[in-house]
């Protein structure tokens, strides 16, 4: 129990972060219209992929002779940057179409 | 000095992350939004490579395999999504959330990895941190997995595939894993660590299989969106680990925003997402299919339905897979422009969850340059039914199945269709008599008002236009 609470106080911050997040994010998407769904799913993807500065960092502190890190972290960066570059390309090649009004 | 920059660099990227999606709730001014997110993801990421630092202060290293990596992605990236089909999209981002999942995966692993070369120091291994890793292999691999799943069924590779109690062995799964994290995370140093974390990373690749393969193509958009906010939280699970505040800020917004859009995606269905997660859609709608008498279809001829469309005064087209499918958004365009040059009035009916995704269709006929204002949602579209003298199906067919309003033992009773027995004449264009993607009959077709134009979308658009063009 108290190993619990220690946890806690020490990331205060981090749980804080977390609950205002997620009345952030539940506030925000609740006044989305449906024409606008996919797109957004296709952002959020895209903003998912955050993750890559978490493998660019396992990456630069890998040692130059682990090759274990380096490979696997070298395949978290590529997959991270797909994930990223392609999801704000898609959601901007979608939302182009909106945009062409006659 | 240089890690304040790269704190307010942080503060910037969260920013642009919350006001992006705040952005993309306005069609006037997603793209910016799109783009203010993208800008603030660069700037992050630019500053996590060269201001990072880390505990002992020095800087990252090995930058020529980062830049590789990214180089790699970045090509990979943008040619498969500048080459995807529109009608793909769904796929694609399926396919995108999955590879952000394996990314998140392999960070955890890598981590892991380095804590056991450590000989896991208890400051940097207590209980909450094994218990975060965790949760990003968990979580990682579920979306890895399903996401992989979800793509396959939706390309048509994989069908639905389903065994007696697959849901109790699914919870047993997830349990396993759950149970042997934690007693990996108890037993740390008894020289079986990898062993078990290679176990839990196992099960969860298995569960996420598991998960996914039995729940209806139809459902797949859903599925999505909750492996997107699961993404999301595997993100956040590696932000924590480091103790970065923007991507633990970016994962928990993701997982936020994907459960409510997952949320609002069931109840545009009128299920609930236990419903859909657990009801496999087919297995119930045989049965309420199987047990009723169906009448005679009605067909029309190409040039009877050029007719009835030309001489109406407001025809409403519905688009729904088929016409994805078919690619034949442009030709409905034409279609479009040639009644209007006829002096008819032309609408589309849009359901909320026709297509492949919620917004899918939207996105299609906004590529073969229809206008926005002639798209109306589902409850406008069913006030202007009755003073409709054509409706024209193209390839949709439970949106508008009337089954879900008068049949309580139908699988889709109680989701919101669009009610077009109430326009003068329905002409439905399908490629046949199958039953479509949540595999029920659909009662509209046997009706007397309703007429049945079969052929592929394109095709028939394409005969129909040449018709009118020739009257």
């Amino acid at each position: 129990m108290e190993s619990i609470l220690h946890w806690i106080s020490a990331n205060e911050q981090m749980i804080y972060i977390l609950v205002l997040v997620i009345f952030l994010g539940f506030v925000i998407i609740a006044r989305v219209p449906a024409v606008l769904h996919t797109p957004l799913m296709s952002h959020a993807n895209a903003i998912s992929g955050v993750v890559i500065m978490g493998a660019i960092i396992v990456m630069g502190r890998a040692d130059s002779d682990n090759y274990l890190a380096l490979v696997l972290g070298l395949l978290a960066v590529i997959l991270g940057t797909i994930n990223v570059v392609g999801g704000f390309v898609v959601t901007d090649r979608m939302l182009e179409m909106f945009k062409k009004k006659k | 000095m240089g890690v304040s920059i790269l704190s307010i660099v942080y503060i910037i990227g969260a920013v642009t992350f919350i006001m992006g999606l705040k952005m993309m709730s306005n069609p006037a001014s997603a793209r910016k939004g799109n783009i203010v997110a993208g800008a603030g993801m660069v700037a992050a990421i630019l500053g996590t490579i060269f201001l990072f630092r880390n505990e002992d202060g020095t800087l990252l290293k090995n930058h020529g395999w980062i830049f590789g990596g990214i180089a790699i992605g970045t090509v990979i990236g943008v040619l498969s999504a500048k080459r995807v089909k529109m009608t793909a999209m769904p796929e694609m981002v399926s396919l995108f959330n999955g590879l952000g999942g394996a990314s998140a995966t392999l960070i955890s692993v890598v981590e892991f990895n380095h804590l056991a070369a450590l000989g896991f120091p208890p400051e940097k291994s207590g209980a909450g941190i094994m218990a975060i890793l965790f949760s990003g292999v968990i979580l990682g691999n579920i979306t890895f997995s399903g996401s992989a799943i979800a793509w396959g069924k939706l390309s048509g590779k994989f069908k639905d595939f389903a065994f007696k109690g697959q849901h109790i062995v699914n919870i047993v799964l997830l349990l396993a894993s759950i149970v042997l994290s934690a007693v990996l995370g108890g037993n740390l140093g008894s020289g079986n660590e990898m062993l078990l974390f290679y176990s839990v990373f196992a099960l969860s690749i298995i569960y996420g299989v598991l998960f996914v393969l039995p729940i209806g193509g139809a459902d797949m958009p859903v599925v999505i969106s909750l492996l997107n906010s699961l993404s999301g939280l595997s993100a956040a699970c590696g932000g924590f680990l480091y103790d970065n505040k923007v991507v633990f800020t970016g994962g928990i917004l993701v997982g936020a925003a994907g459960t409510i859009l997952t949320v609002l995606m069931c109840k545009a269905m009128n299920r609930s997402l236990t419903n859909v997660l657990i009801g496999s859609f087919g297995g119930g709608s045989a049965a309420a299919g199987g047990s009723k008498e169906q009448g005679a279809h009605k067909e029309i001829t190409l040039n009877d339905s050029a007719v009835v469309m030309s001489y109406a005064s407001k025809v409403m087209i519905v688009p729904g897979y088929g016409l994805a499918v078919a690619q034949a958004q442009h030709t409905c365009h034409e279609l479009q422009k040639m009644l209007e040059s006829k002096g008819v009035e032309v609408k589309y009916a849009i359901h909320p969850v026709a297509g492949r995704m919620p917004g899918h269709m939207n996105v299609l006929l906004a590529e073969a340059d229809v206008s926005y204002d002639k798209l109306i949602e589902m409850e406008q579209a069913n006030d202007e039914f009755p003073s409709v003298d054509v409706v024209l199906i193209l390839g949709a067919n439970d949106v508008v199945n009337p089954a879900a309003k008068s049949d309580p033992a139908s699988p889709i009773y109680g989701m919101p269709i669009l009610d077009v027995g109430q326009a003068k004449n329905v002409i439905v264009n399908k490629r046949s008599m199958k039953p479509g993607y949540a595999g029920i009959e659909n009662d509209l077709f046997f009706q007397p008002k309703t007429s049945m134009l079969f052929g592929d979308a394109k095709k028939v658009l394409q005969d129909l236009v040449t018709e009118i063009k020739g009257m």
